[in-house]
């Protein structure tokens, strides 16, 4: 029997992600999609390429903190090879000199200089008006409250207490002077989901996330600051069944999201995705 | 999405069975008046079925311990620092959870008034409500206005908890007066609740364990109610409504993608674009990485080719032939107003429905509703947060349904200044008056013909094979109905231009006239085809410049004059040779290649069927490009 959104859960989200990322093409003057290479990200490539038939028809950007695991970057050259991706790369060479970095400053300041400052002078470089992010609701609570197109002012600030009303399928479709849309497709997917279609679809990812030595990357970022957590799933399967049964969050191994008893929201009011 | 109209066979639905694990989430909001308690439910129901990760109760312990609080369920769920401050809901908060049954994602909707809006957000995407009312306080405003929103909103399976119950003693004579009280306001929205369960949300009174001190209670725990809600409709077996959400041209094929909101599509099947009638028949799916899928059903994101390039644009409604949408300006709607500002008539707003974006005006409005009473308001304009019926007059035709007949194509939403503030549904189609005064805009001709006027000027030597492609191209715009005309220079030289010769002069003003008559075709609505050798590249300049008003493709038809004159249908090459046509263009007479036409080709080396391809595909980039201008 074939899949179609009705019957199947999987194929429900996915025919649904598709039509967010139709509509933000058609709404928007200049689209891009920020890539992390970790899961979500590559799992939005994969939906990306299904929605407008094989190719991109936007640019990926890297926001290269220097602080990636080494395999990473291997793994950015083969999904770009893979996917035939347009990719623009960007480090904050300026944070660097002046000395910006783990082993000086707190997490919440390496993330906003390295990841946040980048992210919005590439936004004010090329004038994009839409950015199409991989955050889910079930990864937070802050961003469980988050709209399929969450408006962003010149700022990059969330003004999350008078959010645009968002129903049958009508979106904000404008950005406000100067600032931009956030356009976000996995909104309603979970972990286990992601992992669900990474199956399903086959689609490429890091090994990181399969356990070595009884321990694998549950989420993926700064090697300094990211930890990776006990395991024993060596491949997709066992992820599978270990999350239908696990009881620990999935960025509890992100050490910026626990600073202060707000950290994450600070963070996202700031622009952090 | 809600239930699909009558007159279709109902959906056999797999959920029926319990023994298999369904994996597709039921959507389920809770809503209620302010503080009669919904995040502590939502709190207890996660803590209840085991759902809250490891470290979440001592965190919000931690939380509680800060603010100088007792621990408070619904710190569970609302995370962000205002409103742990206010103890408010200020958004939707999603929350995911399963029971032995399936996936949950419960939606925590705000009741205070100030935050409507969320509460709207958060409803519409559910297939079910729980509604929470306070025991010790009854029925209030937001009980009553939230109902009035989840019926408007399409949400037709509700249950109500009487929450609280812990402080009316467990009084089941409470109870029932809540029920009786509840169940008649709701039977005037037309609307009833699946059941009235009394909880005690604090102590997790008829969540997921049967409550003691209630023991008179019979019917199910909350739980229980949650896993007997059935998921939406399959709207498979409703008439075909995709909204066109783009047309794609990434390569070689012309793609129409949208969504299927209703009915199913599969390949071979004739196809109508509303507005504007156009026909055609789906060719392929184009699905990456393929297979492609042999149907698309509802909910499915399409993509697919056409038999025959039509004119189709975002904001189209394609359905079967038999089964059309109504296409019209006018009709009667129920609209729930969420602006900051009061909603005006004759102001001009955006109307959204599916992929469709006009600008519209509230004709007149007829009635407006207390939601909270149900009780009608004499005022002029329609405040904030209340319901209202109203005329709404589209300024160009729109494809629609009434919401008895397809919900997912009878309601729309309304736009101020880039923000969308309410929505509605249509109740009713209005014939809008016919007679209108003054003389005919083009922009009235182009939203008749369903398309903008556009000028074709195929210039080359004789020969080179311009009426061959302009006919061609006249034959298949002629077939995919629209407005078209051809203007042949020869035909021209018989009439028109008959004391015209050859010279530089003359050419000049055959060029001149020509434009000036492809003008008035193109002002009276047509896309106009005009076939002239127009040598000069100073006259085409002209002749550009006069038809500013209208997209103009110049299409150079070019072939070497060896090739032309081999051809020398006319004899004319022939004529010239032998000296008896003086200035003969290629011969004695130059001929100034066009620099930077729209379209080049050549017929030497492409076919007559690429070459029109070449022209169809120009012509219909521009008319996407220019289909915002007919607006009327």
């Amino acid at each position: 029997m074939s899949r179609n959104a009705q019957n199947d859960h999987l194929t429900r989200l996915e025919q649904t992600s598709i039509h967010i990322f139709r509509e933000a093409f058609a709404n928007f003057r200049s689209v891009c999609m920020p890539w992390s290479m970790g899961k979500d990200s590559n799992v939005l490539i994969w939906l990306a390429r299904k929605a407008f038939c094989g190719k991109i028809p936007f640019p990926l950007l890297h926001i290269d903190t220097t602080y990636e695991f080494p395999e990473m970057y291997e793994f950015r050259e083969k999904a770009k090879a893979i996917h035939g991706i347009d990719l623009i790369v960007r480090v904050n060479e300026d944070a660097i000199r002046r000395g910006i970095g783990y082993a000086t400053h707190d997490p919440v300041t390496v993330t906003h200089e390295l990841k946040t400052v980048p992210l919005k002078a590439a936004i004010d470089e090329f004038k994009w008006d839409a950015l199409v992010t991989g955050i889910r609701r079930d990864e937070d609570p802050t961003r469980a409250k988050e709209r399929w197109f969450s408006p962003r002012s010149a700022e990059g600030v969330w003004d999350y207490k008078d959010q645009p009303p968002e129903f049958w399928g009508q979106f904000a479709s404008t950005a406000p002077e100067g600032g931009h849309v956030r356009v976000q497709p996995l909104l309603e997917w979970t972990e286990l989901d992601i992992w669900e279609y990474i199956r399903r679809e086959n689609i490429p990812n890091p090994t990181l996330y399969f356990a070595r030595n009884g321990k694998r990357f549950r989420s993926l970022g700064c090697h300094p600051i990211t930890h990776p957590v006990d395991s024993p799933a060596s491949n997709i399967d066992e992820i599978i069944e270990e999350l239908k049964q696990t009881r620990v969050s999935e960025r509890a191994g992100r050490a910026q999201d626990h600073v202060g008893r707000n950290a994450m929201q600070a963070l996202r009011a700031k622009g952090f995705m | 999405m809600s239930a699909p109209s009558a007159n279709l066979s109902p959906q056999t639905s797999k959920s029926g069975s319990t023994d298999i694990e369904d994996l597709r989430k039921m959507h389920v909001v809770v809503v209620g008046h302010v503080d009669h308690g919904k995040s502590t439910f939502v709190g207890r129901l996660l803590h209840d079925t085991d759902s809250l990760p490891n470290g979440k109760i001592e965190q919000v312990r931690r939380n509680c311990a800060a603010e100088g609080m007792d621990f408070e369920y619904a710190f569970l769920l609302d995370a962000l620092l205002e409103e742990q401050e206010q103890n408010i809901t200020i958004d939707t908060t999603r929350i995911f959870f399963r029971t032995q049954k399936r996936a949950y994602a419960i939606i925590d909707a705000p009741g205070h008034k100030e935050f409507l809006k969320n509460m709207v957000t958060g409803a519409a995407s559910a297939s079910a409500a729980l509604l929470l009312i306070d025991a010790s306080e009854g029925v209030m405003d937001q009980s009553r206005r939230h109902a009035f929103l989840l019926s408007l909103l399409g949400v037709k399976q509700l249950v109500v908890l009487v929450n609280k119950m812990d402080l009316v003693k467990y009084d089941q004579a409470t109870y029932e007066k809540i029920k009786t009280e509840y169940t008649a306001f709701l039977k005037s929205l037309g609307l009833t609740a699946v059941d009235f369960i009394p909880i005690a949300a604090k102590h997790g009174e008829n969540i997921v364990n049967r409550s003691q001190p209630m023991s008179w209670w019979k019917g199910p725990t909350v739980a229980e109610a949650l896993d007997n809600f059935r998921h939406e409709d399959d709207l498979t077996g409703l008439p075909l409504r995709l909204p066109i959400s783009d047309i794609y041209r990434f390569d070689h094929r012309r793609i129409i993608a949208g969504r299927v909101e209703a009915g199913a599509i599969r390949p071979g099947e004739e196809l109508i674009f509303q507005p504007g009638g156009r026909r055609s028949t789906v060719r392929t799916f184009e699905d990456w990485p393929g297979p492609s899928r042999e149907v698309a059903g509802t909910g499915d994101s399409a993509n697919f080719t056409l038999t025959e390039q039509i004119f189709a644009e975002r904001g189209q409604v394609v359905s079967h032939i038999h089964n059309q949408p109504r296409v019209g300006r006018e009709f009667r709607a129920r609209i729930f107003w969420l602006g900051k500002e009061p909603l005006q008539t004759n102001k001009t707003y955006r109307l959204r429905l599916l992929t469709q974006n006009v600008e519209a005006v509230v004709a007149k409005v007829e009635k407006i509703t207390d939601a909270a009473t149900l009780e009608s308001i004499q005022a002029t304009s329609v405040p904030r947060d209340s319901i209202c019926e109203v005329t709404i007059r589209a300024a160009r035709p729109i494809a629609f349904d009434l919401h008895h007949e397809c919900a997912i194509t009878g309601r729309f939403a309304v736009e101020d200044a880039g923000r969308i503030n309410g929505g509605g549904i249509i109740l009713e189609a209005r014939t809008e008056k016919t007679t209108r005064e003054g003389k005919v805009t083009s922009a009235e001709r182009a939203a008749r013909a369903g398309h903008a006027p556009a000028v074709i000027w195929f210039t080359g030597l004789s020969g080179s094979g311009k009426s061959t492609i302009a006919e061609n191209v006249e034959r298949r715009l002629f077939d995919a109905g629209r407005q078209v005309v051809r203007v042949d220079g020869d035909d021209l030289r018989t009439a028109l231009n008959r004391d015209l010769g050859f010279s530089a002069a003359d050419r000049a003003e055959s060029v001149r006239r020509a434009s000036a008559v492809a003008g008035l075709f193109a002002n009276a609505g047509k896309i106009t085809l005009v076939t002239l050798i127009a040598p000069l590249a100073a006259d085409r300049a002209k002749a550009r410049a006069a038809l500013a008003n209208h997209p103009f493709i110049e299409v150079f038809v070019d072939a070497p004059l060896e090739i032309c004159e081999s051809r020398d249908v006319k004899g004319l090459y022939a004529k010239a040779r032998r000296g008896e046509i003086a200035e003969f263009t290629g011969i004695t007479s130059p001929y100034e290649a066009p620099e930077s036409p729209e379209v080049h080709i050549r017929t030497d080396k492409v076919s007559t069927d690429e070459a029109v391809k070449l022209v169809l595909d120009a012509l219909d980039k521009i008319q996407e490009s220019k289909a915002e201008d007919w607006e009327v």
